[in-house]
């Protein structure tokens, strides 16, 4: 076999660290290279910091698992240098079908917005969407980035010292320990780091159980989302039918709760469900077969001292939506830069707290999102299920029930509504979707897209007036972006200026508002910048 | 606008009548899908969500005093 998944791509090889008397202190130690760890990894290499990253294990996701990427994190992974090598490979995907029972319920057309980049969503297997981390992860490498992978290191031990944590790390050849200025956790949903810090993950069990296979087949199935209530192929449950690269379709069927999850998973027990939803004469391999449960969760506190957690091992969503790793990268998206000013001395510690407080929001937002469309697909009572069937009715033949369909809300960015960090809005008929805290929306400039000219660093863009090209406050130097109302496309005009004559926005380094006014005024962009570093 | 809790359909009974004559001949569990989707389509109806709060609020009040 020659999977992707099957492959050590970073073998264990032995550090220098093991050969030391004294543990050696790192900038920052990430643990997980999942999609969310080895994300967290390349921005802080991109940002200069010193990092390692540990895993217990030397390959990429085995199977398919997170399939659907929407634009913010696919923005976030071009502003770490592969967002295309991912929508390259991925199958874009706008159309989706509804089927109840035996009949299609309706169709729709997600009409994604012009004037992005970047496509509302792509399918791409987990596993090349770790992979293509990797390789940018072994480009930053090449470039002499201090970014090392350590495969087959697990952590049986971490320690908070105040201002370090210990890490004992597992080897093929026996423990060593290091320490680490800050702890990334990013060790999945069942995050160890979690459980030997004892810390609390308290949600809502969701008592299901869904078969997901990976199928091979040359299909006429077109690249739409469809999605079964109550199929005749799986009476009484849902199902899900998803188009990933290389002829590979995603499968979800659900199973109710009381189930032998060893026996369901037998290759004799799923093809004939798969036949059963398929077509007798359909020819496919099934490439992956797994079953799953889930909650929806989080912790109380994703920051603790100076270990901090993201992706699943903060919060666990249900999969409807694909709020799961694309809300992990907004995580680390949302940290990175905090921590880059801590490190440097230029912000204080406490501004880490508005990592918690501003992801602590976007997962609830998820989980909110995630738990409703759990409870639409699979009812708990028969009031439930007797108006997720009316609605499923009426959808048939109404318009106004459709919107009332909930199988998935998809991921959209979180707005930061009420951050500490954020200025009072100062842009009269500025546009609600650029106000203060909301992520940056892409749009067409005379060449490429405004969002590949922000990010990283502050910078201050003014569209039809003037503000200084650099500017210095506490140590932060912050670039600019020019827009002239001869280049600017009726897009960001839209996007940006909407009532405005003219606007001046202070964007972070996450692309996020953190405020905005019709002209520049040195002084409130002085204290705006303080505020969004957490000085004020 | 407030919701109405005064008499508002004019030739209440006739109404009634209507309303008890769709679920004839039905049983229990069509009267019941029936009745889901009724509400479904006068709450969209009424589309005001303050009004649609006071209507639920209404009614589980008078299962509250019933229990």
């Amino acid at each position: 076999m020659n999977k992707i998944f099957e492959t050590p791509l970073y073998p264990y090889a032995r550090s220098a660290d093991q050969d030391v008397a004294e543990p050696v202190r790192h900038k920052a130690v990430v643990v997980g290279a999942g999609p969310i760890g080895l994300g967290a990894a390349i921005d802080l290499a991109q940002q200069g910091i010193e990092v390692v990253v540990v895993d217990d294990n030397d390959k990429v996701s085995w199977g398919s698992r997170a399939i659907c990427f929407a634009k913010r994190p696919l923005e976030i992974l071009d502003r770490l240098g592969c967002g295309h090598p991912m929508v390259d490979k991925g199958v874009v995907w706008n159309q989706g079908k509804v089927f109840f029972d035996t009949r299609q319920v309706y169709d729709f057309n997600l009409l994604p917005e012009d004037g992005h980049e970047f496509p509302a969503f792509i399918n791409l297997q987990q596993y090349y969407f770790e992979e293509y981390l990797l390789n940018r992860l072994r480009e930053l490498e090449t470039e002499g980035a201090s970014i090392e992978l350590r495969g087959n290191n697990k952590v049986l031990k971490v320690e908070d010292k105040g201002d370090h944590t210990t890490v004992l790390i597992d080897t093929p050849e026996g423990p060593y320990t290091v320490e680490a200025d800050w702890l990334i956790a990013c060790d999945g949903a069942a995050s160890p780091i979690r459980s030997m810090l004892g810390l609390d993950f308290v949600g809502r069990i969701f008592e299901d159980n869904f078969l997901i296979a990976d199928v091979i087949m040359e299909a006429e199935f077109p690249t739409e989302r469809w999605f079964w209530f109550d199929p005749p192929f799986n009476k009484g449950q849902s199902a899900l039918l998803h188009k990933q690269p290389d002829g590979v379709w995603r499968i979800d069927l659900q199973l109710g709760w009381d189930i032998d999850k060893e026996e369901e998973k037998k290759p004799e027990n799923v093809i004939p469900r798969l036949k059963a939803m398929l077509g007798d004469d359909v020819k496919f391999d099934l490439e992956w077969v797994s079953i799953y449960t889930f909650q929806c969760r989080r912790m109380e506190k994703f920051r603790h001292n100076r270990v901090i957690f993201a992706g699943d091992a903060a919060h666990q969503v249900s999969p409807f939506g694909a709020r799961g790793a694309n809300s992990g990268l907004q995580d680390t998206d949302n940290l990175i830069w905090k921590l880059k000013l801590v490190i440097d001395g230029l912000a204080p510690e406490s501004l880490l707290d508005s990592y918690d407080v501003e992801r602590v929001h976007g997962a609830d937002e998820n989980i909110l999102n995630s738990s409703r469309s759990t409870d639409f697909i699979t009812p708990k009572s028969d009031i439930s299920r007797g108006f997720r069937d009316a609605v499923l009715d009426l959808s048939e033949h109404y318009e106004f029930a459709r919107p009332l369909v909930n199988s998935g809300r998809l991921s959209v960015p979180c707005t930061y509504d009420g951050s500490a960090l954020n200025t009072p809005d100062a842009l009269p008929g500025g546009p609600e979707r650029s106000r203060p805290g909301s992520s940056c929306s892409d749009a067409p400039l005379d060449e490429g897209y405004l969002l590949q000219r922000l990010g990283n660093d502050f910078t201050l863009m003014a569209i039809n007036t003037d503000a200084p090209a650099e500017l210095e406050e506490s140590g932060i130097k912050v670039g600019s972006l020019s827009l002239y109302s001869e280049a600017l496309d009726p897009a960001l005009a839209e996007r940006y200026l909407g009532e405005a004559q003219s606007a001046v926005y202070l964007i972070r380094p996450d692309q996020h508002v953190a405020a905005r006014w019709e002209k520049f005024d040195e002084a409130a962009t002085r204290a705006a910048i303080r505020r969004a570093i957490g000085k004020e | 606008m407030s919701l109405t809790l005064t008499p508002n359909i004019a030739n209440a009974d006739d109404f009634y009548a209507e309303l008890l004559a769709i679920h004839e001949g039905r049983s229990k569990a069509e009267s019941d899908a029936l009745n889901a989707r009724l509400i479904l389509i006068l709450a969209n109806h009424i589309g005001d969500r303050a009004v649609l709060r006071e209507a639920l609020a209404a009614a589980s009040q008078v299962a509250n005093e019933e229990t």
